[in-house]
């Protein structure tokens, strides 16, 4: 309790509200007690500092009211920051950073790259060596395209290809056939079809297109060589009258048809070709003529326009012709043409059953 | 311990002069106009406060802004600018050599370039050092007595309520004891008196282990 009533006495002291006969009296008192003295100092100084924290205090959140209200009031600046200020302002702040990072960054990438160079030089050869595999691969491929796009063509353009078709006999039983130069004149791929519907690949040998000979070679695998052929080819033109007959293809299925031979020259007197009189279509053209005996005396390759069944035939012995100049230019190939035929004698049914499989059907592009 | 005149409790003005040695800074706020205005912030006016905040925030802002810092720190830096000032006019034996603008600048630009070197920030000294004036004695005393400042407010918030709130009340916002008795439920004044002296010598023991450590340290 004495000291509670100290401290108040020394606070009114401090405070300055005694009475001056009572302050004279307490300084008196400070004098002559040290404890007393000290505790004045002590308290004065505790006060003072307490004061200081009252006084900071308060005026801290004064400083604080004032800059809520006078940004309110719009009197300062608020930071409100804003469009290119802003960018202004975190470029400002953050630019040494990203300077630095910038800088960190080039150069890992450098270095990265080099050690990356450096160390891994082999790595890279294989990397060229592979870009080289690849474009191998790549022009492989380029040139499997264009080789299937030409057979696809190929394969489409067939039913086009072939439509321009005739007929064609066998004149050696290794493979060898007499058509129409007309035929396949303008064709590049040639194909034969027998009449079992066989098909063979066949090329030209040769083509005389004033006589209008060509002579073909079956160029395929599946092709079975013949030994020998029943019918002959005749060095002469028959008679006037005679009965003559012709295999063809006009249609897919070989037709027969017969006539007789109406003149010995052609059209105008063309002494290459003999007139028949027989019912011939397209189709027939390149198709065999044959007389009774079952020898070759034409090759059925036109027909009058003006008037119906009236046909043209090339004499047979054009067909020598074709064969010996054939037998020229090849060396090695040495056809030889019978003029016998093993036909002879027998009736119609027959000579064709016998023939039939040596007429085929020519197709050209 | 030496004796401390009762005197340093009592504040006075008569020290405050003003010495305008700059003639190029003399123009624009005249001389007794900066004066009335040092006199307010002593006694915490609030209109000489906000007329001194609202003629300098705008400057300092500028100056935090271009220097890395950003608007909170401004805030700050300038709030404690504002201290200083508030402390120096306090003293007594305030003396200022230059414009109140340069001054806060000054004081300003010291505290931000060191606060850029405590979070080891790069600070450039681009701008120009021509309305700067020396404020080292300021900051000095500034930062004494923000110490204190800390010592205090340690004490203070190690006390614990009811102590805090009840110290506060007496010394602080000085009310009269018959009030805080009712406010804080005590039956007389008699007896918030005798729980205030317990108070006040709790806090003196951990205001003064702190203090004396710390003057024996320095």
């Amino acid at each position: 309790m004495d000291d509670i009533k100290i401290l108040d006495t020394v606070e009114r002291y401090i405070r300055g509200e005694m009475k001056p006969d009572e302050r004279l009296q307490f300084e008196q008192l400070r004098k002559t007690n040290s404890e007393v003295d000290q505790l004045v100092v002590e308290h004065t100084l505790f006060l003072q500092q307490l004061n200081h924290f009252g006084e900071r205090k308060s005026f801290s959140s004064a400083l604080n009211e004032i800059h809520t209200d006078l940004t309110e009031q719009g009197k300062i600046d608020s930071m409100k920051l804003k469009g290119k200020a802003k960018v202004v302002y975190l470029w400002k702040r953050y630019k040494r950073v990203t300077a630095i990072a910038a800088s960190i960054a080039g150069i890992t990438a450098l270095a990265i790259s080099t050690l990356v160079w450096t160390v891994a030089p082999r790595n890279n050869s294989n990397t060229e060596a592979l870009d080289r595999e690849l474009n191998k691969v790549k022009q492989l491929q380029q040139a499997q395209n264009t080789e299937m796009r030409k057979i696809k063509n190929q394969i489409n353009s067939k039913p086009i290809e072939f439509k321009s078709g005739g007929t064609g006999f066998m004149i050696d039983g290794r493979g060898y056939l007499i058509t129409n130069a007309h035929i396949v004149q303008y064709s590049k791929n040639i194909a034969v079809v027998d009449n079992n519907g066989n098909q063979y690949n066949a090329t030209i040998l040769q083509k005389d297109n004033s006589r209008d000979i060509a002579i073909l070679k079956i160029d395929d695998k599946n092709f079975n060589r013949i030994p020998s052929l029943p019918y002959g080819i005749s060095k002469t033109v028959s008679d006037v009258a005679e009965p003559i007959f012709t295999l063809g293809y006009p249609r897919n299925d070989i037709v027969y048809s017969e006539g007789y031979l109406s003149a010995r020259t052609g059209f105008n007197g063309d002494s290459l070709t003999c007139q028949l009189g027989i019912a011939a279509n397209r189709g027939n053209s390149g198709g065999p003529v044959f007389n009774h005996n079952g020898e070759v005396i034409g090759i059925l390759s036109t027909r009058d326009t003006e008037s119906e069944g009236v046909a043209f035939a090339i004499q047979s012995k054009y067909i020598y012709d074709a064969v010996k100049n054939l037998n020229q230019v090849t060396d090695t190939l040495n056809l030889k043409l019978s003029s016998k035929s093993s036909l002879k004698g027998l009736n119609k049914q027959m000579q064709v059953k016998t023939i039939e499989k040596f007429v085929f059907m020519v197709k050209g592009d | 311990m030496c004796q401390i005149p009762v005197s340093l409790l009592i504040y006075k003005f008569d020290g405050l002069q003003f010495l305008q040695k700059s003639i190029k800074n003399r123009q624009v706020i005249p001389e007794n106009s900066e004066k009335a205005l040092l006199e307010g912030l002593a006694i915490n006016d609030r209109k000489a406060v906000e007329t001194i905040y609202r003629q300098n925030f705008n400057m300092v802002q500028v100056l935090v802004l271009n220097n890395n810092g950003s608007a909170d720190d401004a805030k700050d830096i300038f709030q404690e600018a504002m201290i200083v000032l508030y402390e120096k006019a306090r003293s007594g034996n305030f003396e200022l050599n230059c414009r109140l603008k340069t001054f806060v600048y000054s004081v300003c630009r010291r505290l931000w370039l060191k606060r850029l070197q405590q979070q080891n920030r790069y600070a450039s000294s681009g701008d120009s050092m021509e309305n700067v004036v020396a404020v080292d004695e300021d900051l000095a005393a500034h930062e004494k007595r923000n110490a204190e400042f800390e010592m205090m407010e340690n004490a203070i918030n190690h006390l614990g309520e009811p102590c805090k709130s009840l110290l506060e009340a007496f010394y602080l916002q000085k009310q009269n004891m018959q009030v805080i008795a009712a406010s804080f439920g005590y039956t007389n004044a008699d007896n918030a008196k005798n729980q205030k002296y317990k108070c006040l010598m709790r806090l003196k023991k951990i205001f003064f282990s702190q203090y004396k450590s710390e003057r024996t340290n320095g």
